[in-house]
């Protein structure tokens, strides 16, 4: 893994020695060969969030999140050697509805290869899941794939009176659940009949498997009124804890992150749709910010493009080195750094490396 | 900076004089970057005026640098869809103009020469532009012909057998940066601040291109000089429109043969499909499928037809592509790779067309007379530029402003 650290690599160089490998040889060598030691344990797949496919009337969707989404699925296409898998992370409508889910199901039908996805809360809180289940199957499960646990669960539920009781159509409750910093809005949990689940589930795993969960929202605690928080994720961390090797990795923040909790790596995912800026509690400075009135932070708003992305991911004994695609940028790789025992941006660490933000007048 | 364009005034019945003088910057262009290792002399510019115009650098003896480029045609091969080299054999773009070139970041439609040295050296060697095996008939020329044996001397202080192909390539790029050309009637009206320059309609061209139009995102302009472009690579749904449909299979089987070492030069130029991958093709990045480098607009009313692929004929079609989000016709698909500048930009029929006469107003003097000229070709009276063709060359350093005018 610490090779990964000396030598950067990215995805043009994915691909580079993929299809050098083809042409030189009839056994494909894969990147993850190069770089790591246990090459029978290395894989690949590919990751794409939060497309936020909006009906305006009819058949008629907002362009922007439609190219996100079409061109994150050509491009995965492209990936050579191809990825295991591809995971969809969630908030793949904005409003819940059926067209929305039909429209955004019909992009990612042209995906080659097997997808699983993981529920957003701009999927589920119109008709409580109902429509994306039909599509796409079960809210919360499990597989295993090439000696690594994959979880998938549904962290976007809430307390059932909010969900239940407190509004009066689906609809508004689509509404208010997509507002951000809205005091009308719930903070997000696994619930108990999941943990309950994840518990047994896990209860099979031996403890030196490694395991990759992906929710929607982070299990972890960030910002609260953006929803960047689980209300329980103490209590999914807890169950996560016996592992060797946990990694999870979530959609809704529309930015990247990283962090270690304990033995837990998390990794964020770009969206195709919009990326938001940070949160106030990142400014480290009272902002005085009454709603979100900036939308795109330090995004290009010529390029719609811009600050969005995609990622595919190797899983290199049990370990993760994410690689964000980011159209008009630079990619950026997270890789877990074994030596310092956390996921960490393998280019941006020197501070001289860093690009300073913007300043709003 | 530069002595006049020799070569222009040769092909010309008009004699029409130098873009670029000694000292005087042309309106609304920066200054120019030379390079410290390729200083400029008048002996090395006439040259690589020479060497541009030789033909015996081409497998037929019949194909120059200045075949494709050709003063004549504002440094293009007009109307020419795509370029001509020996034995009429075609390439897969439309010849750049040389014209402003200097400023560019990166060479050829998919930047894959990093300067106008290196880039001299590729069409010599391609089969479908000069057609020559390899650089050595060139160097057999330069150190022979006692013409170069003695200007190589001069120039570069060399004795022939020490010419290489370095010394003919900085030649040629030290003629190519004198070919630059601003004092257009969009400069003088913008930064020469005289408001009677470009029509009403061109003023109006002017603010679709800097509003609605979302022109000058990519063709840039600054407070006080204007290029036109961005020097990036931009997929706008010109010629990857054309093999969308096989992109998935074309991408990663190039890709294969590039790292089995197919020359990227001569694929993109022999091999349709791979021409339209585009900047992919030189840099292997997913995000840059089907992307050319933005041109500049400048003299661009004078050398159709447009785009890397040239086809689009007039610039009210180029117009209407971009009007209809990156399709040339309205119920073309739009390619999976389109690049996020690129969307509908609803301008009305008055629009475009004013986008269109604010395009035609970037046309510098000389080129515009040339334009001229070549509308009236029985006769080289043309009665227009006919102060420019008197004009003592001195004089072209501030063009005459009756003769910059569109006609």
């Amino acid at each position: 893994m610490t090779q990964s650290s000396d030598k950067p690599i990215d995805r043009r160089q994915f691909i580079k020695t993929a299809s050098m490998t083809l042409a030189g040889s009839a056994l494909p060598l894969t990147m993850v060969e190069l770089a790591f030691a246990k090459p029978a344990d290395n894989f690949s797949f590919a990751y794409i969030s939060d497309s936020h496919i909006q009906q305006i009337k009819g058949a008629s969707f907002v362009r922007n999140w439609d190219r996100g989404l079409i061109r994150a699925v050509a491009e995965t296409n492209l990936l050579t050697p191809r990825p295991d898998f591809i995971m969809y992370g969630g908030d793949l409508a904005q409003m819940g509805s059926k067209p929305e889910l039909d429209h955004g199901a019909e992009i990612l039908s042209k995906l080659n290869g097997k997808m699983y996805a993981v529920m957003g809360e701009h999927d589920y809180y119109l008709d409580l899941g109902e429509y994306w289940s039909k599509l796409f199957g079960k809210q919360y499960y499990s597989f295993d794939h090439k000696g690594v646990h994959f979880v998938v669960l549904n962290s976007i539920l809430t307390y059932d009176d909010w969900t239940f009781n407190k509004w009066p159509s689906a609809e508004r409750r689509m509404a208010e659940m997509a507002g951000l910093d809205n005091p009308n809005g719930s903070p997000f949990m696994v619930g108990d009949k999941q943990r309950q689940w994840l518990q047994k589930d896990l209860a099979k795993v031996k403890k030196d498997t490694p395991i990759v969960v992906f929710s929607h929202s982070p299990l972890q605690k960030i910002y609260k009124g953006w929803n960047f928080w689980t209300e329980d994720a103490e209590q999914v961390q807890a169950l996560l804890a016996p592992f060797d090797k946990v990694t999870v990795f979530y959609g809704h923040v529309h930015q990247i992150q990283y962090n270690q909790i304990g033995n837990i790596a998390f990794t964020s995912a770009m969206a195709t749709a919009w990326p938001w800026p940070y949160p106030q509690t990142y400014a480290q400075a009272q902002q005085l910010l009454p709603k979100l009135t900036v939308q795109m932070n330090r995004a290009d708003p010529f390029f719609e493009r811009d600050a969005t992305g995609w990622q595919f991911i190797d899983i290199a004994t049990g370990r993760a080195s994410v690689n964000f695609n980011l159209y008009n940028n630079a990619t950026r790789t997270v890789a877990f750094d074994a030596q310092e025992g956390h996921p960490k941006d393998i280019a941006y660490q020197p501070e001289d490396r860093r690009i300073p933000p913007q300043t709003h007048y | 900076m530069a002595p006049p364009i020799h070569t222009m005034l040769a092909v010309a019945c008009i004699g029409f004089g130098a873009a670029a003088s000694i000292h005087a910057q042309p309106l609304g262009l920066p200054p120019l970057h030379i390079p410290a290792d390729n200083p400029q002399t008048p002996e090395k510019i006439k040259l690589g005026d020479k060497l541009f115009n030789d033909k015996r650098f081409s497998s037929t003896g019949t194909v120059s640098c200045a075949t494709c480029h050709d003063p004549a045609k504002a440094f293009t091969d007009s109307p020419l869809v795509t370029s001509e080299g020996i034995n009429k054999l075609t390439g897969t773009r439309n010849a750049p103009t040389v014209i402003n070139a200097a400023y560019f970041a990166l060479f050829f439609w998919d930047g894959r020469s990093a300067d106008l040295e290196d880039q001299a050296q590729h069409p010599i060697v391609n089969p479908v532009e000069m057609g020559l095996a390899n650089h050595e008939p060139v160097l057999n020329v330069v150190r022979t012909d006692p013409e170069y044996v003695s200007a190589f001397r001069t120039v570069f202080k060399k004795e022939p057998a020490q010419v290489t192909m370095k010394e003919v390539q900085q030649a040629i790029a030290s003629f190519e940066r004198t070919i630059i050309s601003g004092d257009s009637p969009f400069d003088r009206f913008y930064f020469g601040k005289d408001k009677t320059a470009i029509s009403a309609q061109a003023q109006r061209g002017f603010d679709t291109f800097l509003n609605k139009g979302r022109c000058v995102s990519c063709h840039v302009i600054e407070n006080d000089q204007a290029l036109f472009t961005d020097n990036r690579f931009h997929n706008i749904g010109v010629g990857i429109n054309r093999i969308q449909n096989e992109v998935g299979q074309f991408a990663p089987a190039f890709l294969k043969a590039k790292a089995a070492g197919v020359d990227v030069d001569k694929a993109v130029l022999s091999n349709p499909k791979a021409s339209e991958l585009g900047r992919f093709a030189v840099t292997d990045s997913l995000d840059e499928i089907g992307s050319f480098k933005t041109s500049t607009l400048r003299n661009v009313a004078v050398s159709p037809p447009f785009m890397h692929d040239g086809s689009l004929k007039t610039l009210r079609d180029v117009v209407e592509h971009y009007n209809n989000g990156g399709i040339t016709n309205k119920a073309d698909h739009v390619n999976d790779f389109l690049s996020g500048g690129i969307r509908p930009l609803n301008l009305t029929d008055d629009e475009i067309s004013d986008l269109v006469a604010f395009l035609e107003t970037l046309t510098s003097p000389q080129f515009a007379a040339q334009k001229a000229a070549m509308a009236n070709p029985p006769s080289c009276n043309v009665k227009t530029p006919s102060l420019i063709a008197a004009a003592p060359r001195s004089m072209l350093q501030s063009p005459v402003e009756s003769s910059a005018r569109q006609p």
